[in-house]
């Protein structure tokens, strides 16, 4: 195939063929661009929280009326133990928050009392013995807490405990040899803390792009939360009985006492619910850029469709002159094509360039991640063969065009 | 000769639907998801307070010094400290502290169980500075700011919770086991994003329902219900201690008229900060900053990213569309050279040939746009799927996006048409007059 007579007769269409090129161009920075940022949403919105998230649900639990930090305790206490009584329920757990609830308790971890600067940074889980049996993670090396360990803490009262049970995060984090079981660490405190238990995974609290640098680092202090606000209730069902066991935890605590808001919309909700509130933003921009690539891809296509089948009727009669001169169906069928690919190929050369340069901007703008070169890659053969496509129907009517088409007119 | 054209414009997209149809499709897609994308961005990066936005200002005290603070920027809200020493030193205007609180609303009327109220805990100049209109009553004064009195100020849609919308203005209702009187009922009022209480939410909330006195908020050791940021070893063993501390929780606004009082406020808030350092509190040189809504609104980043990226890409996608529409265009233009050259030979100018394929280009437009519409308003009404709830709820369609809608379609594509018309009109017409 000769590529020479090709670009002569570019030259004759050359708008048609810069107005083709660079909608390939444009669709591939936006195309390649758009699915960096559905992958990075979807691996986002997919870590995993470490924890029985199908038997999982929560309550929020607000007192409404005005008790003392006693009689706080004594009522969580009591309603723990109607929840872990009932027949659906597998364990229960008090807890300041939880995984994927958002911005929530977190402190700086430094190695000495006297670091000004943090060595990392850590999510608090406050409960008591129950937590670890109730998340389902798993305890990897020390122990659990023993029941003397727990204390009550009230509000705005810092009881930095002695002993905490640490992510493997940021149990590496803080040793990195490995020796973290029984070492000390401070958390904002002047008195050490010291490692008793280490769990496989716990998700923190937040998820957002604030805490990336201390994904899994989270840490459980022994202590019962009794604030004012209220308190979370995580519940584990037994498998199979979650549903059941949503609707007898919300009636065992209006029985326990009515002096209580739990909210009837999102007062109880399963942890798939969380889940699925978590990530509603990562979700809709997948989404949304799902859309759009698809319909972009659909609309390129179709220009190209388009814009092939006008030169196609343009040039019937030098079609028909070159079949009645010898050339074969399939010397017209691979001409379009090939032109279509010259054409595509320098779309793609400057789309390339323009998708790099729209991710170095919204790196800069929107501080968003660098784009790895597989997805330049990977859109340059979607659109290389997205034109191949859109061309053969065109291309086939052209190599349909009758050789007498040469002795139409003049 | 508008009609005349216009009747043609039409006779020419039927002669090739298909062709048509792709460039409708292509505009009316276009111009919706850059119209539902920017629905929901003017949303998030509106100016709340458009009047008043240039007079108001929040004062940032670093209290934590070069090594802890925020990469050199002061903490985001103040401490209790600095936050009463501000108010005490009456530098503006008009000032008020802010914090976020949740109280319970213990059953009473047809409520048999109790629920949960959202508020703000405030000095009285927040109503005027502000600007809250008041359907019943009024916020209160200075007086009753140090009287720490048992007030409330019910929002319109709280009230309408709890008293059915009557004008209830001196009633005496129990907040979290506490009883205050209404001063006052607001009506409907929330400025989004709410620039006054971004400690602690995204600033795309429903309206609070109540506001209360600070300074009785103080007295009863009501927590704050926002965020709370502390520094270095905290030794705090309750309320006490949490208020000596250099936990930062509050948020001050303050109002300024005129550049001169902003020049004295800013030089007031500095010499706070080196009075601090003289007395040993600060161990660095003052760091302040004296930020209007909209310099706050930018600092805080409110605007979602994703609604960002979001817009961006719906305008990339538009700008593919358009490209595509004067690729196609262009052939259809083109492929009429020899009625073009018929015309030219009896007599009709290039400005005709211009108007005539403008028109064309304006009717594909129009289509586009009332396809665009249609898809605007089902995205619209579907937004929830792309955003969170509390900001896809702020995405509304109304008469302004609607001509904004149909205006940029028609614009758009006239423009694009700008280069294959004036291929048109310079078809040589003896060129195409000899064949055929």
């Amino acid at each position: 195939m000769q590529i020479q007579p090709i670009l002569a007769a570019l030259r004759h269409h050359k708008a048609g063929t810069v107005l083709i090129a660079l909608q390939i161009a444009l669709t591939l920075a936006i195309v390649c661009n758009a699915l960096f940022i559905i992958h990075q949403r979807v691996a986002h919105l997919s870590e995993p929280t470490g924890i029985d998230e199908a038997n999982l649900f929560v309550i929020d639990n607000e007192w409404a009326d005005r008790l003392s930090e006693q009689q706080i305790d004594a009522q969580m206490q009591a309603d723990l133990a109607a929840l872990r009584q009932l027949p659906g329920v597998r364990d229960a757990a008090p807890a300041n928050s939880y995984p994927l609830r958002g911005g929530d308790w977190d402190d700086f971890i430094t190695m000495t009392p006297d670091q000004v600067q943090k060595t990392t940074d850590a999510a608090v889980y406050l409960s008591d013995t129950h937590l670890i049996d109730t998340l389902g993670v798993k305890l990897v090396a020390g122990r659990n807490f023993r029941p003397d360990e727990i204390e009550p803490m009230g509000m705005r009262e810092q009881k930095t405990p002695p002993v905490a049970i640490v992510t493997q995060a940021l149990a590496d984090k803080l040793y990195p040899d490995g020796s973290a079981l029984g070492k000390p660490f401070y958390a904002m405190s002047k008195t050490p803390t010291t490692i008793i238990g280490i769990v496989r995974r716990l998700q923190r609290q937040e998820v957002g792009s604030w805490s990336r640098g201390y994904a899994y680092e989270a840490m459980l202090w022994p202590r019962r939360l009794d604030m004012q606000q209220g308190i979370y209730y995580i519940v584990r069902a037994k498998p199979g009985q979650l549903q059941t066991a949503m609707d007898e935890a919300r009636k065992a605590l209006f029985a326990q006492s009515r002096m209580r808001i739990i909210d009837p919309g999102d007062g109880v909700l399963s942890f798939a619910a969380i889940r699925h509130r978590a990530y509603d933003s990562d979700r809709g921009t997948a989404i949304l850029m799902g859309i759009i690539c698809a319909v972009l891809l659909v609309i390129t296509g179709a220009g190209i469709v388009g814009l092939t089948s006008f030169w196609v009727g343009q040039r019937r009669k030098q079609i028909g002159i070159r079949r009645a001169l010898g050339a074969t169906r399939q010397d017209i069928l691979r001409y379009f094509q090939t032109e279509n690919f010259l054409i595509a190929g320098a779309g793609v050369v400057l789309g390339a360039i323009l998708a790099v340069g729209l991710n170095l901007w919204m790196m800069r703008q929107l501080a968003t991640d660098r784009m790895p070169l597989p997805y330049v890659l990977a859109g340059i053969v979607v659109l290389l063969l997205l034109g191949q496509g859109a061309v053969f129907t065109p291309a086939l009517r052209a190599s349909r065009v009758p050789p007498v088409e040469a002795t139409r007119s003049v | 000769m508008f009609a005349y054209y216009l009747d043609l414009a039409l006779r020419s997209l039927k002669r090739n639907k298909l062709l048509t149809a792709l460039m409708v499709v292509a505009i009316g897609f276009g111009v919706a998801a850059s119209m539902i994308t920017y629905s929901v961005f003017r949303a998030v990066s509106g100016n709340p307070i458009p009047d008043k936005s240039a007079q108001l200002f929040t004062p940032q005290i670093d209290s934590w010094g070069p090594q802890q603070n925020l990469q050199g920027e002061p903490p985001e809200a103040l401490n209790y400290v600095d936050a009463m020493a501000l108010m005490r030193a009456r530098a503006a205007k008009r000032q008020t502290l802010i914090y976020p609180v949740e109280l319970s609303v213990l059953p009473g009327g047809n409520r048999d169980l109790p629920i949960k109220a959202e508020g703000y805990a405030v000095y009285g100049d927040f109503f005027p500075m502000f600007e809250v209109p008041f359907r019943y009553g009024s916020g209160w004064q200075a007086p009753q700011d140090q009287s720490r009195a048992p007030l409330v100020v019910l929002s319109e849609e709280f009230n309408r919770k709890l008293f059915g919308g009557a004008d209830s203005v001196g009633r005496v209702i129990d907040l979290g086991g506490n009883e205050y009187r209404v001063a006052g009922v607001t009506r409907h009022w929330n400025p989004v994003p709410r620039f006054y209480g971004l400690f602690g939410s995204s600033g795309f909330e429903e309206p609070a329902d109540f506001y209360i006195p600070f300074t009785r908020a103080l007295d009863l050791k009501i927590n704050t219900a926002g965020n709370n940021s502390c520094r270095g070893n905290i030794d705090m063993h309750g309320w006490d201690d949490w208020l000596r501390s250099n936990c930062v929780w509050i948020t001050p606004w303050v109002e300024l008229d005129t550049p001169a009082e902003v020049a004295r406020y800013r030089s007031f808030l500095e010499g706070y900060a080196a009075d601090q350092q003289r007395a040993g509190r600060f161990g660095w040189a003052p760091n302040v900053r004296l930020r209007d809504v909209m310099q706050w609104l930018a600092y805080e980043h409110v605007v979602p990213p994703e609604s960002r990226i979001s817009l961006m890409v719906a305008l990339g996608f538009f700008l593919i569309c358009l490209v595509n529409t004067v690729g196609l265009l262009l052939a259809k233009f083109m492929r009429r050279a020899g009625e073009i050259g018929v015309r030219r030979a009896l007599g009709a100018s290039r400005r005709e040939i211009h108007v005539q394929f403008l028109i064309e280009a304006g009717t594909v437009g129009t289509a586009g746009g009332l396809l665009g519409l249609v898809l605007t308003a089902v995205g619209v009404s579907g937004v929830g799927l792309l955003f969170r709830p509390e900001i896809a709820r702020l995405a509304h369609v109304d008469l302004s996006l609607v001509g904004l809608t149909l205006a940029v379609a028609i614009a758009a594509t006239v423009v694009a048409a700008f280069y294959p018309t004036w291929r048109a009109a310079h078809v040589q017409p003896a060129w195409h007059l000899r064949s055929n």
